[in-house]
C-alpha cells in the first residue's frame, strides 16, 4: 500500500466536506439533533422516577453517542463509494494505480476521522446540556468505541460489496443497514429484554457486547474486559469474510464488465 | 508495427464472452513505441472491451495482455502508473475545483512536485484561468482540455483515449488534435485512439485496426486499407465493412 494514494483519495474527500453543507449536517446537526431528543427523553425519564436507581441519562446519552459511532463508521464507507459512482469518477479511479486495500484504507481513515468529529461534537454537547461526561466512564470506553467503529466499518464494507453486485439500486441500503441492525443490538435495552431465540442474533454482533459493557459500567462501575475481546474477536472474524466478500465481487463485476457500467 | 520498434502493447489471442455472446473474439494485435493506433469499428465491434481488458478493468476469458513487456493482470500497479485514460464519458468529479481534481489524480499517480506540474500542464492545456473554477461550471471544451490535462499528469508512455472528441465542435476538435500531435511528438506517447470520425483518424494515425464483431478485418496504414478496399477515404471504408455484416 502507497501513503500518497491513500491520502489522495482521503483528500478529494476532505476538499468536499468544505464546502458541502448537506455533508457538514452529518458530521454537525443531525448528530447534536439525536442527542438532544435523546436527551431530553432521558432527563424526563429521570425526574419521573421511571427509571428507579438507574442513571437513565448515563445510560441513554452514553447509547447514543455510541451508536453514532457505529452509523458514522458504516455510513462513511458506504457514502464514499457512492459519490464515486455519483459522479461517474469510478472508472477515473480504477485506471489509476490504486489498490483495492488502498481504497478501503483511505475510506476506512475518512470514517475515524467523521467519528472523531461527531464524538467531539456530541461530547461536549452532552457536557453543556445534560452534565454528563462520557469520560466519566473511564478512558476504557476508548477501545470499545474502536470496536463499534470497527464494526460498522465492516457493515459499509459489506454495502459496498452488495452495491457493487447489484449495482445502485442496493444504494438504499448504505442508508438503511443500520435501522435493521439496532433492534437486535440491544442499544438502549439489555440483551435480556428480548426474546430468547433474538438473543442469539444479539450475541452474534460485536457491537452487543459494546453496549452491554456500557451499561454495566454505568450501573456497576465495572468495566467487563471479557465483553472487549469477545466483540474484537467477532470483529476479526467478520472482518476477514466482509474483506473476502467484497474481493469476491470485485473480482465477479471484472468478469462481468459491470464496474464501466456501474456509473454510467 | 516496425521490426525494429519495441512493443508497448501486445494483445494474443483475447477473447471475452459475456454468457453466450463473444465480445472480443481471438484478437491479437501490438502497438509499438511512438505508435498513434486507431481502433476502429461500428458499435458493439468489441473495441471499448478491448480497451478496458488493456486497463484491467474487464477480465479477459482468454488470452493475454502485456504492455511494456509485462502482463497487466500481474503487474497492474505498476503498468498502470505508466498509462493514462481519458474519455468524455467519464467524467471527472462536478463537485471539485478543477486544480482539486487535478491534485487528487497527482496524488493518485504518485506524481512529485504536483503543484509545479499542475502549473506547467495548465498553460499547455490553457486551463490556467479554469483552476479555481467548479468542474461542474466548465464547458465541453474546457472540459476536455481538463480531462487531457488529467490524462498527461504522470507523463504516461501510453495514452488511451476512447473517442476523445466525440462532443467537441470542428474548431476546438481540430485544435485538440494539433495539441495532441505536438505532444506525441515531443513526448514519444506511444497513443491508443478510438473515434468514429474517420478524417481525424486518416491525420492522426499512424496505424488503424479495424473490429467488426470482435474479430478483427484490418490491420494496416490508413493508406493501405483505403487501397485495399479501393475506396477513396476511410469514411467509405468504415461503410463498407459496417454494411457488409
Amino acid at each position: 500500500m502507497k501513503w500518497h494514494r491513500i491520502k489522495a483519495l482521503l483528500v478529494r474527500h476532505l476538499y468536499l466536506y468544505q464546502r458541502s453543507v448537506p455533508r457538514l449536517m452529518d458530521v454537525f446537526f443531525w448528530p447534536t439533533m439525536t442527542l438532544l431528543l435523546w436527551g431530553f427523553v432521558s432527563e424526563y425519564l429521570q425526574q419521573s422516577n421511571f427509571s428507579g436507581s438507574v442513571n437513565i441519562v448515563a445510560v441513554l446519552m452514553g447509547a447514543i453517542i455510541f451508536w453514532e459511532i457505529l452509523s458514522e463508521g458504516q455510513h462513511s464507507l458506504s457514502v464514499a463509494f457512492l459519490e464515486d459512482i455519483w459522479e461517474r469518477n469510478l472508472l477515473n479511479i480504477f485506471v489509476t494505480p490504486l489498490k483495492l486495500s488502498e481504497f478501503l484504507a483511505s475510506t476506512a481513515l475518512l470514517g475515524v476521522i467523521r467519528v472523531f468529529l461527531v464524538s467531539v461534537v456530541m461530547a461536549i454537547i452532552a457536557i453543556f446540556a445534560y452534565s454528563f461526561n462520557l469520560f466519566s466512564l473511564g478512558f476504557y470506553i476508548i477501545p470499545f468505541a474502536f470496536n463499534l467503529i470497527f464494526f460498522g466499518w465492516i457493515l459499509g464494507l459489506i454495502i459496498t460489496a452488495v452495491i457493487l453486485r447489484f449495482g445502485t439500486s442496493a444504494q438504499v441500503l448504505a442508508f438503511g443497514i443500520m435501522f435493521l441492525v439496532q433492534p437486535f443490538t440491544a442499544v438502549f435495552y439489555p440483551v435480556s429484554i428480548l426474546p430468547k431465540y433474538i438473543q442469539y442474533i444479539s450475541y452474534a454482533l460485536p457491537s452487543t457486547y459494546v453496549f452491554e459493557a456500557l451499561r454495566a459500567v454505568v450501573n456497576t462501575g465495572h468495566f467487563l474486559t471479557s465483553y472487549f475481546f469477545i466483540s474484537l474477536g467477532l470483529n476479526l472474524i467478520y472482518l476477514a469474510l466482509s474483506l473476502w466478500f467484497f474481493y469476491a465481487m470485485f473480482a465477479r463485476i471484472k468478469k462481468n464488465g459491470m464496474i464501466t457500467k456501474m456509473d454510467s | 508495427m516496425k521490426k525494429d520498434q519495441m512493443a508497448i502493447v501486445e494483445i494474443k489471442n483475447l477473447i471475452k464472452k459475456f454468457d453466450k455472446f463473444i465480445a472480443v473474439d481471438d484478437v491479437s494485435f501490438e502497438i509499438g513505441e511512438g505508435e498513434t493506433v486507431g481502433l476502429l469499428g461500428p458499435n458493439g465491434a468489441g473495441k471499448t472491451t478491448t480497451i478496458q481488458m488493456l486497463l484491467d478493468l474487464i477480465t479477459p476469458t482468454s488470452g493475454s495482455v502485456k504492455v511494456f513487456g509485462k502482463d497487466i493482470s500481474r503487474h497492474r500497479t505498476e503498468i498502470l502508473g505508466q498509462i493514462n485514460f481519458s474519455s468524455p464519458y467519464v467524467a471527472l468529479p462536478g463537485n471539485l475545483k478543477v486544480w482539486e481534481n487535478l491534485s487528487v489524480f497527482a496524488g493518485l499517480y504518485g506524481v512529485k512536485n504536483s503543484k509545479q506540474k499542475i502549473d506547467e500542464l495548465a498553460n499547455i492545456f490553457d486551463i490556467k484561468e479554469l483552476l479555481p473554477k467548479m468542474t461542474s461550471n466548465l464547458s465541453t471544451g474546457q472540459m476536455t482540455r481538463l480531462n487531457l490535462a488529467k490524462a498527461m499528469l504522470n507523463d504516461p508512455k501510453l495514452l488511451v483515449l476512447d473517442e476523445p472528441t466525440s462532443s467537441l465542435d470542428p474548431d476546438i476538435a481540430d485544435r485538440y488534435r494539433k495539441l495532441l500531435k505536438k505532444i506525441q511528438k515531443e513526448k514519444m506517447l506511444t497513443i491508443l485512439y478510438t473515434s468514429h470520425n474517420m478524417l481525424e483518424i486518416e491525420e492522426i494515425c499512424d496505424r488503424v485496426i479495424f473490429l467488426n464483431k470482435g474479430k478483427i478485418t484490418d490491420n494496416g496504414t490508413p493508406e493501405e486499407i483505403i487501397k485495399k478496399y479501393g475506396r477513396k477515404d476511410l469514411n467509405d471504408v468504415f461503410l463498407a465493412i459496417a454494411r457488409e455484416t
